[in-house]
């Protein structure tokens, strides 16, 4: 491993510490992706020959690709941790769908509040989450022991200043903090850690023959027969594959022949658009993603 | 090897801090088409550049600070180049965001100053450099930028770093590397400039990917602060961490502190694998060959050199909060992995930010620096700030908000802990207590002013008298006049004044006597520190609770009517808060109830033992 991958491990194991040594009862969110994957993988490193002391959380829309519900089952097994799956249930009997609802709201409801249930739930004083400061310009401004409030939100100028690595974890009953142990690793040291450490990812980051059609310019591939078709359309198969994973029907694929990490690595270092660029959820306006943080969304 | 380096821009409001990190994320290709488009709508609508496109908006990336054009809280952007990686902490130019700027100095290992050549040096190119100084950073840039504004004059460069070259002697900076840019328009950024065939040094980023910043050999053996002991089994006990200096391979004989053990490395657990060393950065979990008494914020260290033990120090500190820190108040303090109780027992002075100069100061307001004495609850491992950043460094927290409040830096231990010893004599406290038939307890009466506290005082400490106990009264007439007539009423003072009267107290319970203070002591964090200075059951918080519109009502004195008038200032309960008790021993309603049955009251508590809250809520 490269130097520089060696110390972003380094600290990242050492704020993975800090988040189970300063809190009474943490989770750690599992969405399944390449960074929770990373995540997961430090984790199981920080507290080798024991398994992590916290439990896996994961908030299932019921919406993700069929891919990673059986990645998930069989990765969390592997790893000896408990497996917590959350869905917005109530929701769900009322009719809440990716594709009748516009995005801002589907997300609201199928993902930030499901998050809030499942936190309060569980009575979690200290959640790690696999975000990265590269991501997006609200998420470059985050700490990473970040305050939340009884209500769950985040106050972005209300942040406690984070020096060296020394982190303030203390909270009043009700009040939360979200670490984020990936906050200074970029899409390209997620990648070049998976190929150096061999860690195992959904294959639909592989590209490979897909169903898909074309939706605003973007290439959304048809995972189940819930899928509405418009009249006259027909997914075609075209080999693509995944930067990023989240509900299917809201996640675009790209076009790519990658189909190794090498190939991956190769492309990401290339790549002239973000990650997020295939999130549907983030166009909504300038401030989305600040405006979903203050309201709980990792 | 690639490397990374970490580096804060910093400098004065308006320098063009944003703009040039926006231009170096630009100019190394980082900046991805769909953040562009995004870009472009918001230089349309937040824009300082008509339709062109503002690259500092690609930094600021809070909904605020885009529509005042100006960085409030740091930012982190990352970028590479074929030669390093690099992570910058943007940080804003505002005064009142000097903790900010701070925050982005203390993980970063250069600094890029930013003066803007129309306007020279300002008051925080001083304060910058001064605070980047402080926290350690070494290596100083300075991008004199806006060169096109004065028409790429090199007289005027010139003179912008001769004046500022007396600075860079004083503060010791290894490397300073002066250049003239204009980021708006990318001069001297990546290439090089036709605009200054005058200067020959390098362009920013060659200049970023060159500089050597390793540390100059560092004489610290091996130290690490335990973060967690992992005990999966009886058979396995490993100690984690983050090793802050040094190395260690197996077989090293190591010493534990606190408590001195000395033992040996059995081996150092990797991930499914045992490695044979590690060194300075690497997080690692070790098992010793002996079984020995180590906990959360311990420090193992190399034998022949172990890390320093002590409770008194003296530190710089940040104020980062806008709750001033004063002297006598209690934090809690995290201090690597460690935490303990500090207590600030004086401010030495404070540093004026632009001029370095030494101010008398009573209290530290929010972006003020100074040099303070602290003292912990007991002694913890450290080493000086300048010699180990990871084990030198320290932050306090509020005991209420559980806000950071400070940053602190330790320069040394003062080593009185070493050179106090208590006199241990036959004559203690308990001897004295039992000459006296009676366990000695202070009353801590607290309560807005006209709330009844002295005069319920003094009837109880009458009807004691009576019963034959050995008291003593401690209340502003008999304390104010005397002991303490060198104090005011400001928050500091109110604080010190705090701190003497319950330094009083103990000492009169130590002689056996039941102690009676009588003080409004408004703030809550006074009141738990003087708790904190009695053993467990000696202090008994009394809350003569009674409504603000009755005292103001009784008002004997006539205090709140002048209060009111705007001749008495900082009057607790008009213009000065009161923070009531959460959880005191006994609280009297003197509303309802007479003098004489809140006296019996507390004579019952005092006879059954007050474990508990007695009030009747």
């Amino acid at each position: 491993m490269s130097g520089y991958l060696a110390s972003l491990e380094a600290e990242s194991i050492e704020i993975i510490r800090e988040a189970v040594a300063l809190a009474q009862k943490p989770v750690m969110m599992y969405s399944i992706g390449k960074d929770s994957s990373v995540m997961l993988h430090l984790a199981r490193k920080a507290f080798w020959p024991a398994p992590p002391p916290f439990p896996l959380l994961h908030i299932d829309t019921t919406w993700k690709f069929r891919e990673m519900i059986a990645f998930r089952n069989r990765i969390a097994a592997e790893s000896g941790m408990k497996l917590l799956v959350h869905t917005n249930h109530q929701r769900i009997a009322e009719g809440v769908n990716p594709f009748t609802y516009d995005s801002d709201r589907y997300t609201t409801m199928m993902k930030t509040e499901a998050l809030k249930q499942a936190l309060d739930a569980g009575a979690f004083d200290l959640i790690l989450g696999g975000a990265r400061r590269d991501e997006e310009k609200s998420r470059a401004k985050e700490r990473i022991f970040s305050f939340r409030s009884a209500g769950h939100r985040w106050d972005p100028k209300l942040q406690r200043p984070e020096l060296w690595n020394i982190y303030n974890a203390r909270i009043q009953p009700g009040e939360s903090v979200r670490v984020f142990p990936l906050s200074n690793w970029t899409e390209a040291d997620i990648w070049q850690y998976i190929a150096d450490e061999n860690i195992p990812i959904v294959q639909l980051y592989y590209a490979a023959p897909r169903p898909v059609v074309r939706r605003s310019g973007q290439w959304i591939m048809v995972d189940d027969d819930r899928f509405p078709l418009n009249p006259g359309e027909t997914p075609e198969i075209r080999v693509v594959r995944f930067r990023t994973l989240g509900c299917y029907p809201l996640t675009a694929a790209v076009e790519s022949t990658a189909t190794t990490i090498a190939e991956i690595v190769q492309e990401t270092q290339a790549a002239r658009t973000s990650e997020r660029q295939g999130r549907l959820i983030d166009h909504d306006q300038a401030a989305s993603m600040e405006k979903k943080k203050q309201e709980g969304y990792f | 090897m690639k490397d990374t380096l970490r580096f804060i821009t910093c400098g004065s409001v308006d320098d063009g801090k944003s703009t040039l990190i926006g231009r170096l994320l630009w100019e190394s290709k980082q900046v991805f088409e769909d953040h562009l488009s995004a870009l472009q709508k918001d230089s349309t609508r937040y824009g300082t550049q008509g339709e062109a496109i503002d690259l500092a908006l690609l930094v600021d990336g809070l909904q605020a600070e885009r529509e005042q054009s100006i960085t409030i809280d740091v930012a982190y952007r990352f970028f590479a180049t074929p030669q390093r990686r690099f992570v910058v902490a943007d940080t804003p130019g505002h005064e009142q965001y000097t903790r900010n700027m701070a925050t982005g100095a203390s993980t970063s290992e250069l600094a890029v100053l930013v003066v803007n050549a129309s306007k020279g040096l300002q008051t925080q190119t001083h304060r910058h450099a001064r605070i980047v100084a402080m926290l350690g950073i070494r290596h100083l840039v300075m991008a004199v930028n806006k060169m096109d504004l004065v028409g790429w004059d090199e007289a005027m460069f010139g003179q912008i770093v001769r004046e500022f070259q007396p600075l860079v002697s004083e503060l010791r900076f290894e490397s300073f590397q002066p250049i003239p840019v204009s980021a708006l328009n990318g001069d001297n950024i990546t290439d090089r400039s036709a605009a200054t065939p005058w200067y020959s040094g390098p362009t920013l980023l060659e200049c970023l990917e060159k500089v050597d910043v390793t540390p100059r050999a560092d004489s610290l053996k091996f130290r690490m602060a335990v973060q967690w002991v992992n005990r999966p089994t009886q058979d396995f006990r490993g100690y984690c961490g983050r090793i802050a200096s040094g190395e260690v391979k197996v077989g090293d004989r190591v010493r534990v502190v606190p408590g001195g053990m000395e033992t040996k490395i059995r081996s150092i657990v990797g991930w499914q694998t045992e490695l044979p060393a590690a060194a300075a950065g690497d997080s690692i979990t070790v098992c010793l060959e002996n079984e020995v008494d180590i906990t959360r914020g311990s420090v193992i260290a190399a034998a022949s050199d172990p890390a320093e033990l002590s409770d008194q120090f003296e530190s710089r500190v940040l104020c980062l909060s806008d709750h001033p820190l004063v002297a006598g108040r209690s934090y809690l303090m995290n201090l690597h992995t460690c935490q303990a109780v500090a207590t600030i027992t004086s401010i030495k002075y404070q540093i004026d930010a632009k001029t370095g100069n030494h101010l008398a100061a009573r209290s530290l307001g929010m972006n003020d620096i100074g040099v303070v004495n602290i003292s912990t609850d007991r002694p913890v491992p450290f080493e000086p700030y300048d010699r180990c950043r990871r084990l030198g460094s320290f932050i306090l927290v509020d005991r209420l908000t559980n806000n950071t409040v400070g940053a602190g830096m330790i320069d040394f231990s003062l080593r009185r802990a070493a050179n106090i010893h208590w006199q241990a004599v036959d004559v203690n406290k308990s001897a004295r207590s039992r000459q006296k038939l009676q366990k000695p307890v202070c009353l801590w009466f607290t309560g807005l002013s006209a709330s009844g506290k002295s005069t319920v005082a003094n009837l109880l400490e009458k009807r004691l008298f009576t019963a034959g106990k050995h008291t003593y009264m401690l209340d502003g007439d008999n304390v104010r006049h005397g002991l303490n007539r060198d104090l005011g009423f400001s928050e500091a003072d109110r604080v010190e004044n705090i701190r003497r009267v319950t330094e009083v107290a103990r000492l009169l319970v130590d002689a056996g006597l039941v102690v009676l203070v009588s003080f409004i002591s408004p703030y809550r964090a006074e009141r738990e520190l003087a708790r904190s200075r009695f053993e467990l059951g000696e202090f008994v918080e009394v809350f003569v609770d009674t409504p603000l519109e009755v005292c103001e009502r009784r008002d004997p004195k006539g205090l709140y009517a002048k209060a009111r008038r705007g001749e008495l200032i900082n009057f607790t309960g008009i213009d000065s808060d009161y923070e009531p008790p959460v959880s005191p021993e006994i609280r009297l309603d003197t509303v309802n109830e007479s003098v004489d049955k809140c006296v019996d009251r507390i004579l019952y508590a005092l006879e059954h033992g007050l474990a508990t809250n007695i009030s009747e809520k």
